[in-house]
């Protein structure tokens, strides 16, 4: 879920956009070249994905794709998921300038942490493989959830409820991006196998 | 699927130049962040509200998007006043609402949406490579601007690609449910979405080189910046920044 402009305090907008430049300008520095251009197509096809309902019981929530994106990418999922929250801003009005920097920390700093945890797994039998695949999606979710309730809750005592409330929220989005990461890194393990292949 | 329906206009704002639009957007977001008062941050959204007017926006469009960018504010209005500790202003049986918490879901809702207006009138007015470019003569980094305007240009290829691997699952009977089938068949959908936008990476990238590319943008619109742009900015700051003044430092303006 993106905060809105509007609601975090200004010293923790700031140092979210702090941060998530200087991450941004180190995953910039490890793209070249033909990483560039892949890396552009992998955002717009991450963005189209993330606009995939998948039903869960009743209802259905929509994909967020941040740790699929991280294990695939790397540090590159900085610049790219601000590609995408830039896009999803002047397309849709969704989360907005100013906030764009805690955004982008939030979903990207999991993202980060998934490619060191769990890439490394990918690489090995399929067995190894799923279970990465599941908890690099599934705790990267966990991950901008925690993120995004600590930026709640560090802006005013009043959020604290819907911070918790919040984490709640995303347990059921967790278990289906697990899934659907699972399932997606073994359909590329057979299709495109250079995706996932180490480096 | 991604139409930008406000970019099409010929009004005042159209008219001023992107990279003015864009700085003015910049300076005054963060202005209109910072406010804590929520009689500043009232008639912040005001002002930015009769920017937005006078851009003309088409009103089915506006009305759909600030109902969804409203999503967040209302999750806000349903946790925040029944559970922020503070003295009680209405109370029905368990439920206590806090005038403190009112407060706060009445400031968050007049800011979120200032800002909302401001960025509809400023950014939404001007296609997508078109900020692309003013970002870059705004000195963002130009790797970060070939994402985005890359990014830009092939989302309708691959938003395509997607609609057409859907459509062809759904010829073939399936609907999805809460089912590992179900969810396996999306995978393959997303996972094929993935793997063509690789290719097509691969293939626009040979593309490029061939046509002797080095990495820098041979922009064929350069912009051109007149008297009113400058003054367009210099009006919509200055009233930002007194307004976050004034906000902050009620004292200095005897108020």
């Amino acid at each position: 879920m993106h905060l809105s402009e509007g609601v975090l305090s200004p010293p923790i907008l700031a140092a979210g956009a702090a941060l998530a430049a200087a991450c941004t300008a180190a995953g910039l520095r490890r793209l070249d070249g033909e990483r560039l251009m892949s890396a552009a197509m992998l955002s717009a096809a991450f963005f189209v994905g993330s606009l995939i309902h998948v039903p869960i019981g009743p209802g259905n929530v929509h994909l967020i794709l941040n740790g699929l994106l991280g294990m695939i990418l790397g540090w590159a999922a900085f610049p790219c998921m601000l590609t995408a929250l830039m896009l999803q801003a002047v397309l849709f009005q969704y989360g907005g300038i100013t906030v764009l920097g805690v955004n982008t920390v939030t979903m990207a700093f999991p993202a980060v942490m998934a490619w060191y945890l769990f890439r490394p797994l990918l690489g090995k039998g399929p067995a190894a493989r799923a279970l990465g695949a599941f908890l690099g999606g599934a705790l990267a979710v966990a991950g901008a959830g925690l993120i995004t309730a600590l930026c709640l809750a560090g802006t005013d005592e009043g959020f604290l409820r819907s911070a918790q409330l919040l984490l709640l929220a995303h347990i059921p989005v967790m278990i289906v991006e697990g899934l659907i990461s699972m399932l997606t890194v073994s359909f590329l393990a057979r299709v495109r196998p250079e995706l996932l292949a180490p480096r | 699927m991604f139409d930008e329906v406000f970019a099409d206009g010929h009004t005042l704002i159209h008219r001023v130049d992107p990279r003015f639009r864009l700085a003015a957007l910049i300076l005054g977001a963060a202005c209109l962040a910072v406010l804590q008062r929520a009689e500043c941050a009232a008639a912040g959204l005001m002002g930015s509200a009769a920017l937005l007017a006078l851009s003309r926006p088409p009103l089915g469009p506006l009305f759909r998007r600030v109902l969804a960018v409203n999503g967040f504010i209302a999750f806000v209005w349903i946790t925040v006043p029944a559970t922020m500790p503070g003295e009680p202003v209405i109370s029905c049986g368990l439920l206590s609402f806090s005038r403190q918490g009112v407060e706060l879901a009445v400031l968050v809702t007049l800011k979120s949406n200032a800002i909302l207006c401001l960025c509809l009138a400023l950014a939404a007015t001007m296609p997508s490579p078109t900020l692309g470019s003013a970002l870059h003569s705004l000195r963002c980094p130009s790797k970060l601007v070939f994402l985005f305007l890359f990014t830009c240009r092939y989302i309708h290829v691959i938003a395509h690609e997607q609609r057409r691997l859907s459509t062809a699952a759904r010829l073939r009977g399936f609907a999805p449910r809460t089912s590992l089938h179900s969810y396996r068949t999306l995978s393959r959908i997303l996972g094929m979405v993935l793997a063509r936008s690789h290719d097509h990476a691969i293939r626009i990238h040979e593309a490029m080189i061939l046509r002797g590319f080095d990495g820098s943008f041979q922009s064929v619109a350069a912009f051109h910046a007149a008297r009113a742009d400058g003054l367009f900015l210099a009006v919509t700051s200055a009233a930002l920044i007194s307004l976050a003044l004034l906000d902050r430092f009620p004292e200095v303006f005897g108020v």
